[in-house]
């Protein structure tokens, strides 16, 4: 029984020590760090308790960021979900072409996001970029999408649609294709309508992978910004800055270590909380096989 | 056959070796550089050192490492991580936060006495040691500077029947100018602005500074612990900026992207852009129109700023390799190598006595623009340079962005970044 342990921890020794050394020790270290004053040249850290983060509730950026992430978040997830079952369904039936078609619905996911941020900041660009020049000739104007407080969210959040529906698309197909075609038999023998076929047969059977997709979804609305980085790096006036944005702003320009702690736990116990709705709620209404 | 005593002999005698004599024993150096404009600059510093090896042995790997932000972010998180580079250029007005950061090492720490230190810094022009002083010591030696100056299109100048010759000099003047070179379709879409200049972050501030010299303000101390935003002429300066868009409409509305004006510029979709020196030679290569370079009109006369990198020794290197840093700054900086690199790249070369070699005499005879920044060094002030600066810029640049999209009046706007950088430099106030 004893030599059986010691093997067991033998075991999972790798994956412990680099688990703690990159994921435990470091979100505990930001804990830590969230309760003191950032360290200056000569000035060492000073313990400050909650300071730091009632210094957070009066910060204006901070809530901007949140409420940036919010609408980004409440954008992206739906769409880019909806989106990639569309795509999905499309390429499982029969069409000319096929392959052509999945492997077009799924080469922005094989590019860099900084690819991707460059060629999108053409797309973007006013007067001769991709967008103005095709809505030219319909009598559109010059719109200076990513310079503009109103357009700015929105490319962003295009982008990262654009980006994420295919690799989600991925997903959905494997499920579809690993549906039983005898049901699909039985419902055309009964009648039964495409759509009801959907709704009540391929949904519901989808629902695991929903959930899966979702997770993931939510996970990259917060994780999600190096377009924010290439392309307007939180501006104009704070309009894209999204709470991870904050977070490398904080800590890599301003080196404000306290700020960019302070930040990083309210994420994690922001994200803490969606898991736990997401696993807890939604996973209990789920019919898994 | 080395015997164990030879060399244990050797490395004492070696170890008690005055510094300049170590130094040659460091092979090996990182170097790490922003670039700011377009055109082939890590060939030109590849070359550099290149050239520096074959002479001296010692071996400088030049590491690019993005915009002036970028550079910053790397360099400072690759020294808190207890490795980094021996030295970097980073941009000039970032003295006081590195300072503040404890990881600088003074000029007068490199292994140069007092004397020949000063005869070496007092060959630079002064104004670009505006940036460079601190506590009585110099921090940083210029090396990639600039002013911001003016490209313009002549031929759109004469289309509209501006003289080419003679570009505005005063506010009133440019305003005109660049309505009148604001082209609309017959749909009534605009085919070319008249003035764009650069509000995105990184670059809102440097423009900002030069308008706030052209109303006649300055908007720090020098000893980078207060500011001076509230202040009538700093917000006639934002008026007036934003003025080119609301007003004469001469101006996209929102803001405009610093990487986005060489393009915009060059194929023709803005008449004016507000750009650094350094940008010279990459537009001189690219323009297919005959184009013009000017010094920055001013509320009554012509007023800029200076910018751009200087390079910065840290502390963490040892002593042979500051040293060896050293050789390499001052290879640079000989007035041979600073009026090549002028002559590259269009920056400004740092040293009067660039402007005595051959080489730059005669390319500036036959290129009569890339002397047109070097006139306007009088009425150029150091950028704006506080600690915590990049808060500052940012408090700076969120409100001008803010303005500029309509959503503050330029008061507004000015008292707001006023209130967040007191808040910032509170800690660093004294007395």
């Amino acid at each position: 029984m004893r030599k059986e342990t010691l093997q067991a921890w033998a075991l999972i020794l790798p994956a412990l020590l680099l688990l703690v050394a990159f994921t435990h020790w470091p979100a505990v270290a930001t804990l830590v760090d969230s309760f003191y004053t950032t360290p200056k040249g000569s000035r060492p850290p000073r313990f400050v308790g909650l300071e730091n983060f009632t210094d957070l509730w009066t910060d204006p950026v901070f809530w901007r960021a949140m409420h940036n992430n919010a609408i980004y978040a409440i954008a992206t997830i739906p769409i880019s979900i909806v989106l990639a079952l569309a795509m999905a369904l499309a390429v499982n039936t029969a069409i000319p072409g096929r392959a052509l078609v999945r492997m077009a619905y799924f080469t922005p996911t094989m590019l860099p996001m900084i690819a991707v941020a460059n060629i999108w900041l053409f797309f973007f660009t006013p007067d001769y970029g991709l967008f103005d020049q095709i809505l030219a000739p319909f009598g559109g104007g010059r719109h200076n999408w990513l310079g503009d407080t109103a357009t700015a969210l929105p490319a962003m959040i295009a982008v990262a649609v654009w980006k994420e529906a295919g690799f989600f698309m991925l997903f959905f197909l494997a499920a579809l294709q690993a549906m039983p075609p005898d049901l699909k038999e039985a419902a055309n023998l009964e009648g039964s309508s495409r759509w009801n076929f959907f709704r009540r047969v391929t949904l519901p059977l989808l629902m695991p992978t929903t959930l899966f997709v979702l997770v993931n979804a939510v996970i990259n609305a917060f994780r999600l910004v190096d377009h924010v980085v290439v392309m307007t790096r939180g501006g104009p006036d704070n309009a894209t800055t999204l709470l991870l944005y904050y977070i490398y702003e904080a800590g890599f320009r301003f080196w404000d270590t306290a700020l960019a702690s302070t930040l990083t736990v309210v994420l994690l116990i922001l994200l803490g909380l969606l898991a736990w709705l997401q696993f807890g709620v939604l996973g209990k209404r789920i019919h898994y096989r | 056959m080395i015997h164990r005593r030879t060399l244990l002999a050797a490395t004492a005698a070696s170890l008690a070796a005055p510094t300049i004599v170590r130094a040659q024993a460091v092979t090996k150096l990182s170097f790490y550089y922003p670039i700011a404009v377009g055109g082939p600059i890590p060939a030109i510093i590849d070359g550099y050192c290149a050239e520096f090896k074959a002479q001296t042995g010692i071996e400088v790997t030049p590491v690019y490492a993005g915009n002036y932000g970028e550079t910053l972010t790397k360099a400072v998180t690759a020294i808190k991580g207890g490795s980094g580079p021996q030295f970097a250029v980073l941009l000039a007005a970032e003295m006081h936060s590195l300072q503040d950061m404890d990881i600088l090492t003074p000029l007068d720490s490199l292994g140069l006495d007092a004397a020949a230190l000063k005869t070496w810094t007092d060959g630079f022009y002064p104004a670009f040691l505006a940036n460079s002083r601190a506590e009585g010591k110099l921090w940083s030696v210029p090396f990639q500077r600039s002013t911001a100056v003016m490209y313009y299109n002549k031929d759109a100048f004469a289309e509209v029947g501006l003289d080419p010759a003679k570009f505005p000099r005063t506010w009133a003047e440019l305003e005109a100018a660049a309505a009148k070179l604001t082209k609309k379709d017959a749909s009534g879409r605009v085919t070319r602005w008249g003035v764009k200049m650069a509000a995105d972050v990184g670059n809102a501030q440097w423009t900002f500074g030069a308008l706030a010299n052209q109303a006649g303000h300055i908007l720090m101390n020098e000893a980078g612990t207060e500011t001076y935003f509230n202040h009538p002429k700093a917000i006639e300066a934002l008026t007036y900026w934003r003025g080119l868009a609301a007003t004469h409409h001469a101006s996209p509305d929102g803001i405009a992207n610093w990487a986005q004006l060489s393009p915009d510029f060059l194929e023709g979709n803005a008449a004016i852009v507000q750009h650094t020196t350094g940008n010279l030679t990459n537009v001189k290569a690219n323009a297919k129109f005959n184009f013009g370079v000017a010094g920055l009109p001013g509320k009554d006369g012509p007023r800029t700023v200076v910018g751009g990198g200087n390079i910065y020794f840290f502390k963490h290197a040892s002593a042979a390799e500051r040293a060896a840093a050293l050789k390499f700054t001052q290879f640079l900086a000989a007035p041979e190598r600073a009026a090549d690199w002028s002559i590259k790249t269009g920056y400004i070369a740092t040293q009067p006595a660039a402007y005595e070699t051959k080489a730059l005499k005669d390319y500036v005879a036959g290129f009569p623009p890339a002397d047109v920044a070097r006139g306007f060094l009088p009425v150029a002030v150091g950028e704006l340079s506080t600690f915590e600066n990049q808060r500052v810029y940012a408090a700076l640049t969120n409100n001008i962005q803010a303005s500029l999209n309509l959503t503050k009046s330029p008061a507004q706007a000015m008292a707001d970044t006023q209130v967040e950088a007191d808040r910032i430099l509170k800690p660093f106030k004294k007395g």
